[in-house]
C-alpha cells in the first residue's frame, strides 16, 4: 500500500491533512482515494485535464515523476508518494 | 456613493468601509494569495473572489458575510479534451473577469478567462459551463492571441439592463464581441477600432481594447481604454470613435471608468506608453471628459508628480457618484470625493493592486 505524503502547504486548504496509505495501484486511483478524504484536493494538485500542475512535484520514492501529463510513472506498494509544492516563487 | 471600496491585490482580498466620514480597513481575507478580481454581486452583496494560487491552480470563492466566512465553489474549468489549439489542452489559468447575469436572471453569473473561455453559471455559481459558441468561434484559434497575458483573455463583460441576455465581452487580443442571446451567437464589434501592432491594421479580430464598460444611464454608449488609444460608441458597439488625445497624456492606459449618472463622463488613467509602461514624466494623473471624449482635463491635485511609478490596472479604477477610486501598480490606494478634483490617499502601503469596485 503505497504512502501519499504531502506538503505542509496543503494544510492551509485541507486542515489536518495526513498521509494517507492508499490502495490504488494507479495514479487514477491514488487521487479517486484522496477526493474521499479530502474532497477537492484533486484540483489543487492537477489540471481539469489530468495534468501535474505546472509548480507541484510528485517524487516516487525520492525520484520525481518523468510522465506530468498522464501521471504513468509506476510505483510499487511499498512505495512513498510525496507531493510537493516547487520552489518556483524563491 | 457605496460605501465599500473592494479590492483583489497580489496578497489578498482587502475590503475599505466608509463610516463616519472616513475610510478605514474592514476585511482582510486570502491573505498572500493574488486575487485577480475581487467582486461584490450587487443582486445579493455576495462577495466573490478569484484566487491565482501560484501553485495550486484558480480557485473561486464566495462569502455570504461580507467576508467572514469564504466558501470554495468548483472554478471554471475546460471540459475534457478541450485545445486552446493543436496540442495544447486547455485549462482555466486565471480568472480575469466577472459579471452577475442581471436582474431578471438571478441565478446568472459570468466569468472571463485566459485561455480566452467565457464561463456561465445558471445556478448562483454553484457551476459554471463553458461557452461553446464562443470557444469555437471561427476566429478563434487563429484570429485570437496574447495581450497582457501569454494566451488570449476574457477581461470584460458588459451585460445591457435592458436585455440582459444582450452582453458585450472584451478580449485581449480579439476585440469586442456582441451576444444577443446570452451566448448563443456571437458577432464581432471591431469596426472603427485600430490595431497598428498588427500587419493588418483592419483585420477582422486581433484587437486589444484593455477594458471595455458602458454607461449605466445609456447601455449604448460604451467605452474603451484600448492598447491603441481610447475609443466610444454611441450605437451599442456597432460603431467605435476614437476619441484621446493624440499628443496624451489621455492615450495609452489600461483602465476606465463612466460615470453612474453621466454618460459622458468618464475617467482614465493615462500610463506612459507600452513600451515602459510606467507614469507619465514620474506624475500620476487621472483624465476625465465631460463632453464624451471631445476634450480632457487632467486632474492631478494630490497624487504624486515626481519620483512616480505607478499605473493603474485594468479593473482598477471606479466610480460611484460623486467618488472615484483608483488602485495602482505599486500599492497606492487613492480616493476622490469630488469626481476627480482632488484626491486622497488612502493607503501608500497595499500590495499592487488588480482591482477596485465600488460595492454596498
Amino acid at each position: 500500500m503505497p504512502n501519499v505524503k504531502f506538503t505542509y502547504a496543503l494544510k492551509r486548504f485541507f486542515p489536518g491533512i495526513k498521509g494517507v496509505s492508499a490502495e490504488g495501484k494507479s495514479f487514477r486511483e491514488i487521487f479517486a482515494e484522496l477526493e474521499t478524504h479530502y474532497p477537492g484536493i484533486s484540483s489543487y494538485i492537477l489540471d481539469e485535464q489530468g495534468s501535474l500542475r505546472k509548480h507541484v512535484n510528485i517524487f516516487i520514492d525520492g525520484k520525481m515523476i518523468h510522465d506530468r501529463k498522464t501521471l504513468s510513472d509506476p510505483f510499487t506498494p511499498g512505495s512513498d508518494i510525496y507531493i510537493m509544492q516547487a520552489l518556483s516563487g524563491g | 456613493m457605496k460605501p465599500t471600496l473592494l479590492l483583489g491585490t497580489r496578497k489578498g482580498l482587502i475590503a475599505y468601509r466608509f463610516k463616519n466620514g472616513k475610510w478605514s480597513a474592514e476585511n482582510l481575507s486570502f491573505e498572500g494569495v493574488p486575487v485577480s478580481i475581487a467582486y461584490a454581486d450587487e443582486r445579493t452583496g455576495t462577495w466573490w473572489a478569484c484566487l491565482d494560487h501560484g501553485h495550486w491552480g484558480v480557485k473561486l470563492h464566495r462569502s455570504p458575510d461580507r467576508g467572514e466566512t469564504w466558501e470554495e465553489i468548483a472554478a471554471p474549468a475546460y471540459p475534457e479534451g478541450e485545445e486552446v489549439k493543436d496540442g495544447m489542452p486547455a485549462t482555466t489559468r486565471y480568472l480575469w473577469s466577472m459579471a452577475h447575469g442581471g436582474k431578471k436572471y438571478p441565478s446568472r453569473l459570468w466569468i472571463g478567462t485566459d485561455p480566452g473561455g467565457l464561463f456561465i453559471s445558471e445556478d448562483g455559481g454553484n457551476s459554471f459551463q463553458l461557452v461553446e459558441s464562443l470557444w469555437h468561434h471561427p476566429t478563434r484559434r487563429e484570429g485570437w492571441f496574447g495581450g497582457g497575458r501569454d494566451l488570449p483573455g476574457i477581461h470584460s463583460i458588459v451585460v445591457d439592463p435592458r436585455d440582459e441576455n444582450h452582453v458585450h465581452i472584451g478580449i485581449s487580443c480579439a476585440g469586442v464581441f456582441e451576444t444577443t442571446d446570452a451566448g448563443k451567437t456571437w458577432s464581432i464589434r471591431n469596426k472603427g477600432m485600430n490595431a497598428n501592432f498588427l500587419p493588418d491594421p483592419n483585420a477582422e479580430t486581433g484587437y486589444d481594447p484593455h477594458i471595455v464598460v458602458a454607461a449605466r444611464t445609456n447601455p449604448d454608449v460604451l467605452w474603451q481604454q484600448n492598447h491603441c488609444g481610447i475609443f466610444r460608441s454611441v450605437d451599442g458597439a456597432k460603431n467605435w470613435i476614437e476619441i484621446d488625445q493624440s499628443e496624451g497624456p489621455a492615450y495609452f492606459g489600461f483602465a476606465i471608468a463612466v460615470a453612474d449618472d453621466n454618460a459622458n463622463q468618464a475617467w482614465v488613467a493615462p500610463a506612459h506608453s507600452d513600451v515602459t509602461r510606467t507614469a507619465i514624466k514620474g506624475a500620476l494623473c487621472i483624465c476625465r471628459t465631460d463632453d464624451g471624449g471631445k476634450t480632457w482635463k487632467e486632474q492631478r491635485k494630490g497624487l504624486p508628480q515626481e519620483n512616480c511609478f505607478d499605473i493603474v490596472y485594468r479593473h482598477s479604477l471606479a466610480s460611484s457618484g460623486d467618488a472615484v477610486a483608483f488602485g495602482t501598480t505599486t500599492g497606492n490606494l487613492f480616493y476622490s470625493p469630488d469626481r476627480g478634483e482632488s484626491w486622497q490617499v488612502l493607503n501608500n502601503y497595499l500590495p499592487m493592486v488588480y482591482s477596485v469596485q465600488f460595492a454596498d
